[in-house]
């Protein structure tokens, strides 16, 4: 397989489908964002039997010592459906961080699920107040204290401010944020690819005119052009993980282009899902809420796009 | 670079790199001018020379037998080497795999060779005055005589005519069929008797397309492409080639991308920042996307109404890509030059090889399963 997913990622996200399609995530959801986590963290310990915590873990620690493409399958479901918690700061960053550290003992419960961490790349961190630990990342990898909780634009992110405490390593931060970044990334692809998903379903389903609106060009066309968005930017999440799996000096270069075209994609897929939509997409009610209001919050999530098209040009010039 | 290539096309690559490096003359004039003409054929000749001009086909008829990754890399290389656009792609790209999957083996011996070395340039002749994205209206009529066909009617926007030799395309050979059947594929020579080619100068001011009038020219029945009423089955087969790989290789967007940062780095406005990084991502996202598709295919796969999606993406991106070019260069932009020549051909590309709004259609309606109708 020179470029494409292999038979056995296609199962696992298959697999992963079955799980979280039976699962009424919508409402999981909706609990989480008035603070009530059960059914959320039901969720997260089905999800570890299927291997998704334990991930970026090492073998070692009881995790699985998956390829970051691995990641990205899931992450692309986790976005598909609307996953809530914290599972790039538990799933995708921490086990970058932690090992080597006095925290390394969190790994194992880390990979099997009972503990969730939280980590801040900036000043907030997401769901801090589930989680065990959480962390701020900047120079040093630091404990820190949650505080304030903060609204964010989607209701099923949790905000905290965070106060950080004592130094637990020096790290370079890069490759535990690049890995937090392409996850996202992934999220972001599959919340696109489900704003696409509902709006095509809905489309050939409602009727005006006397005909399904999905007839009408205007119409048409607009899906089209999301279509076209969200498949140029997929190739661009697979190289971001398999260049980080291979180490690449362009590794980091990579993932800002995958968070920019999966921005930029997803961003385009929600606009559009709320115009086919009508007026029933701009209600809350309605589920189509969850996956525009998360593109938004992820969009700028894991560096903007501005700050990411700014490493680009660097690292592109740089290269000359 | 991780993705990862076999020794064998390593070597492929490093082959081709050497060999252009010695052969690439560089720019050419155009070659929709005469002059450009005879020296774009004198190119073709020498890719022939070196087997490059045609990789992915069979030995004996002046290709590689190279696999489709080794014509991407293929493809890579030439653009990174700043090679000439080929004058004969109307004849690889689009006739070629028609003849190769339809035609008789006196086609392939009477056509193909000589179509790697820039001996018969071929125009492409499908779109009429009546008929454009409602290509199956086409009116040019084909009528059976002893022996074979006369044609009659008129062609237009044909692509290299000015300077070709020859022409395929469609004609109505059953008035009475339904539109879609009753078409037929004929192969004729463009300076046969009957036929006027007049060239059209294109928005950049040289004759890049014709119109081609047919007064009862008479074709042999040996030059019936495909089967006698299957024109419009044997050409979709096609139309594909035409909006997917096979004509807009990934190495020419991402040489392009190059070049624009080349200008942003001899004058670099902040307020363009974003619009050249995009640039080269649509050129990456191109190229990876363009892997993804070799994959598939090398796997098995084949590649449907997906061909819309990448044109859609190629020709808006070569677009964009080249208005910022034009914004860097700012009052400049109006002088002639390089930037000015590909900016006014991207201006085509959302319009030929079926329009972009042509293209949504399908990829609604074929990929996304959308309801037909409603136009
Ligand atoms: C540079 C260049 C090179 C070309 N080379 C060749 C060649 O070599 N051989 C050849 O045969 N042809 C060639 N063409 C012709 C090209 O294929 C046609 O121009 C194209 O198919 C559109 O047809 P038209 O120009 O008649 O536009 P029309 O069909 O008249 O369309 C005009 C506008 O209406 C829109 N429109 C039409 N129908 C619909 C619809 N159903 N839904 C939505 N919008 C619609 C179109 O998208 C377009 O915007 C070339 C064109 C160009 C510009």
């Amino acid at each position: 397989m020179r470029f494409g997913r292999t038979p056995e990622q296609h199962a696992f996200s298959e697999a992963l489908d079955d799980l979280l399609g039976a699962a009424d995530v919508p409402a999981a959801s909706r609990a989480w964002a008035t603070g009530d986590h059960s059914a959320g963290l039901k969720l997260w310990q089905r999800l570890a039997e299927l291997g998704v915590t334990g991930l970026l873990v090492s073998e070692e620690d009881g995790g699985l010592s998956a390829s970051a493409v691995d990641l990205t399958v899931a992450f692309e479901r986790l976005g598909y459906h609307g996953v809530p918690g914290p599972w790039i700061e538990s799933v995708a960053v921490a086990p970058r961080l932690l090992p080597g550290t006095p925290d390394a003992e969190l790994l194992a419960r880390l990979a099997s699920g009972e503990a969730l961490v939280s980590v801040a790349p900036g000043t907030r961190a997401l769901d801090a107040d589930v989680a065990e630990r959480t962390y701020a990342l900047g120079a040093t990898l630091r404990r820190a204290e949650p505080g304030a909780e903060r609204t964010s634009v989607d209701p099923t992110r949790r905000l905290f401010e965070v106060t950080a405490g004592e130094e637990i390593a020096t790290i370079d931060p890069a490759p535990a944020l690049d890995f937090g970044t392409l996850a996202c990334s992934a999220q972001l692809l599959g919340a696109g690819l489900r704003l696409l998903d509902d709006s095509v379903a809905y489309v050939k389903q409602r009727t005006q005119f006397g005909r399904p609106i999905g007839e009408f060009q205007a119409v048409k066309h607009l899906l089209a052009d999301v279509r076209v968005a969200l498949d140029f930017a997929a190739p661009l999440v697979h190289n971001a993980a398999v260049e980080l799996d291979a180490e690449a000096p362009t590794a980091a270069r990579a993932v800002s282009a995958a968070k920019v075209a999966t921005g930029d994609a997803a961003y385009l897929a929600s606009r559009t899902a709320l115009q086919v939509h009508g007026a029933i997409g701009y209600t809350r009610e309605f589920d189509l809420s969850l996956w525009i209001l998360k593109v938004r919050a992820l969009v700028g999530a894991w560096g903007t796009p501005a700050e990411h098209r700014a490493r680009i040009l660097e690292s592109l010039v740089e290269a000359r | 670079m991780t993705l990862e290539f076999t020794e064998a096309e390593e070597a492929f690559r490093l082959e081709a790199r050497e060999w252009l490096a010695a052969h690439n003359p560089g720019r050419l004039p155009s070659m929709d001018t005469a002059e450009g003409a005879a020296a774009h054929r004198e190119w073709e000749r020498t890719l022939a020379s070196g087997r490059w001009s045609v990789v992915t086909w069979p030995e004996a008829y002046g290709g590689r037998d190279a696999s489709l990754t080794e014509w991407v890399i293929f493809e890579e290389e030439y653009y990174l080497a700043g090679a000439p656009t080929r004058i004969s792609q109307n004849g690889i790209s689009l006739l070629a795999p028609i003849i190769f999957g339809h035609g008789t083996e006196a086609q392939k011996e009477r056509y193909l060779r000589d179509m790697t070395d820039g001996t018969l340039v071929w125009a492409q002749a499908w779109s009429e005055p009546e008929a454009g994205s409602d290509l199956a209206s086409l009116r040019a009529t084909a009528t059976q005589v002893e022996g074979g066909w006369r044609l009659n009617g008129q062609k237009t926007w044909s692509s290299r005519a000015p300077f070709a030799d020859r022409g395929f395309g469609l004609f109505r050979s059953d008035p009475s069929a339904e539109r879609h059947r009753g078409l037929t594929y004929f192969l004729f020579p463009l300076d046969a008797d009957g036929v006027t080619v007049r060239p059209i100068d294109q928005l950049d001011g040289t004759p890049g397309f014709a119109e081609i009038f047919f007064d009862d020219v008479f074709v042999p029945d040996d030059d019936v492409l495909g089967g006698v009423g299957d024109g419009w089955k044997v050409a979709m087969s096609t139309a594909g080639n035409e909006r997917g790989l096979s004509l807009r290789s990934p190495g020419r967007f991402c040489a392009a991308a190059d070049r624009l940062l080349d200008l942003w780095q001899a004058d670099p406005q902040p307020h363009l920042r974003d619009q050249v990084v995009d640039a080269w991502i649509g050129a990456e996202a191109y190229r990876l996307y363009t892997w993804g598709t070799v994959t598939h295919v090398e796997a098995g796969g084949s590649v449907g109404a997906e061909g819309s999606i990448n044109k859609l993406w190629w020709s808006d991106l070569d677009l964009s890509l080249h208005e910022t070019a034009l914004s860097l260069l700012g009052a400049d932009a109006e002088l002639a030059g390089r930037w000015v020549d590909d900016y006014l051909f991207s201006l085509s590309g959302p319009i030929y090889a079926g329009t972009n709004q042509i293209q949504r259609n399908i990829v609604a309606e074929r990929v996304l399963g959308l309801p037909r109708g409603g136009r």
